[in-house]
């Protein structure tokens, strides 16, 4: 629960409170609502937080936070709960 | 040093453990606190133990937020869900905390309808799709997970889902951290600050301490070398005279905080008076309820919560071992009767817990050793 995940913004919803991410070839919907202040762009990278955007990062930390979850032996975790984010649907 | 080859930037992180050797010297023994359960985790999984010189200590914070929720609030919500109208829906992490009656999960087995979520908001798409049912969210975490629960909420709100409350079980890591630094068996010299709590409350909550306290605290990130560079900043800090609080997560995390995170928990919860800590007892203004406004959201507004309160078995030390007075195998249990695969106490189910990275990296590697001896 307290990972942090890094996704690429692909796509977003029209109502722009939406965002589909891709996080190693899975493509799930994020929410945005914790960073209207500072919205990301398309191909922008964000950290995700129990299916929120956290906050942006750059790509290079992007690959590194991956390699960092693969190292605590919690990628596999991490998929599961990205493919858990029942928002796509919405 | 034999985890040190697999990471990145090897080089780098043995020239740092170098500089940490150079500024720590030989002639004092010095007490880190590293506060986010990330961190311990972190630490044990990377080895950094082998790679940090002895004198330097490594003790275990209060940032787990399963591991401080009392055994009374886990049983408080699985009461509320004994009616079949309700779906308790909690983070997988929950679901292996022994209540008095056993676990969510075990719960789940004798009939209770119980539900892993990844985000608070699937607890309320599992309220739309099941208009005919009350789902209730057990929400836990620090300042990093409490703005989405915020958001939820208003959104609940503003789509006039009725069938859908939270069960409050946030908590604020600044009061914990206050909390340990007033414990009079407590000896620290400095922090190592929590990533993802910071990005959204920022830096400046921590001024106190070092103003006041004279402890310098380095908020860091969670890849071996931000955590050592943390440390080579805390030891430059002491070399100087000076306690500061330093950002050494700037890539993430931005002074300031995340304005748009701190309004959403502002519109929804205000400050409990009080709260219960496992372990750490009742801390003053340390956790947040719904406000009134949004009763109507609020499982312990809305239901009749018995208040359970239940002391940890005797033998268990959870507290002392939160509190960073006892190493996770000094306590009586660790290892015997409470393993991860049986967990007595919540620090043994996370892996955030200190006694299940204990377990997991140290014991279990100590236990591997002791047999290829003995074979
Ligand atoms: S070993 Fe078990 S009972 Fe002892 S402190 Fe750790 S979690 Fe608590």
């Amino acid at each position: 629960m307290c990972l942090a995940i890094p996704g690429k913004i692909v796509n977003f919803a029209e109502d722009g409170r939406l965002a589909t991410v891709e996080v190693v070839g899975v493509r799930r919907k994020v929410d945005l609502g914790l960073l209207q202040e500072d919205m990301p762009k398309l191909n922008d990278w964000v950290l995700i937080h129990v299916g929120f955007a956290m906050s942006k990062i750059s790509e290079a930390d992007a690959l590194e936070q991956m390699r960092t979850l693969a190292l605590l032996g919690e990628s596999e975790q991490a998929m599961q709960e990205v493919r858990g984010y029942g928002l796509e649907e919405e | 040093m034999k985890f040190v080859d697999e990471f990145r930037d090897a080089d780098l992180i043995k020239k740092t453990a170098e500089e940490i050797r150079r500024l720590a010297g030989t002639t004092r023994h010095y007490r880190f606190m590293e506060v986010c359960g990330g961190h311990t985790h972190a630490i044990y999984r990377f080895g950094l133990k082998d790679i940090l010189p002895e004198n330097i200590e490594l003790i275990h914070g209060p940032g787990c937020p399963v591991c401080v929720l009392p055994m009374g609030r886990i049983d408080d919500g699985l009461a509320l869900a004994a009616d079949d109208h309700v779906i308790f829906a909690a983070f997988g992490d929950m679901m292996r905390v022994p209540g008095t009656h056993g676990s969510p999960l075990e719960y789940k087995a004798r009939g209770t309808d119980v539900r892993i979520v990844y985000s608070p908001s699937d607890a309320l798409k599992l309220a739309r799709i099941n208009p005919d049912r009350h789902v209730m969210f057990f929400a836990i975490g620090f300042e990093t997970t409490a703005p989405s629960t915020a958001l939820t909420i208003m959104r609940a709100r503003a789509e006039g889902i009725h069938n859908f409350s939270v069960f409050c079980n946030h908590v604020t890591i600044i009061p914990a951290i206050r909390a340990i630094l007033d414990s009079p068996d407590m000896r620290l010299d400095a922090f190592i600050g929590p990533g993802h709590v910071s990005t959204v409350i920022g830096c400046r909550p921590y001024e106190w301490i070092a103003k006041d306290e004279r402890k310098p605290i380095v908020v860091s990130g969670f890849e071996p070398l931000d955590i050592l560079q943390a440390i080579v900043m805390i030891l430059r800090q002491m070399r100087a005279g000076e306690a500061k609080v330093e950002n050494q997560y700037k890539r993430v995390v931005p002074w300031e905080g995340n304005r748009a995170a701190l309004r959403a928990m502002g519109e929804v919860f205000q400050l409990r008076p009080y709260f219960e800590w496992r372990g750490l007892g009742f801390i003053s203004q340390s956790a947040l309820r719904i406000r009134d406004s949004y009763a109507e959201w609020d499982a312990e507004q809305r239901f009749q919560v018995p208040g359970v309160r239940v002391t940890d078995p005797k033998a268990a030390q959870c507290g002392e071992v939160l509190k960073g007075v006892l190493k996770p195998v000094q306590c009586k249990l660790f290892g015997k009767e409470c393993t991860p695969e049986h967990p007595l106490g919540a620090l043994m189910v996370s892996s955030e817990g200190s006694c299940a990275a204990y377990f997991n990296y140290e014991h279990r590697k100590a236990m591997a050793t002791s047999l290829s001896r003995s074979a």
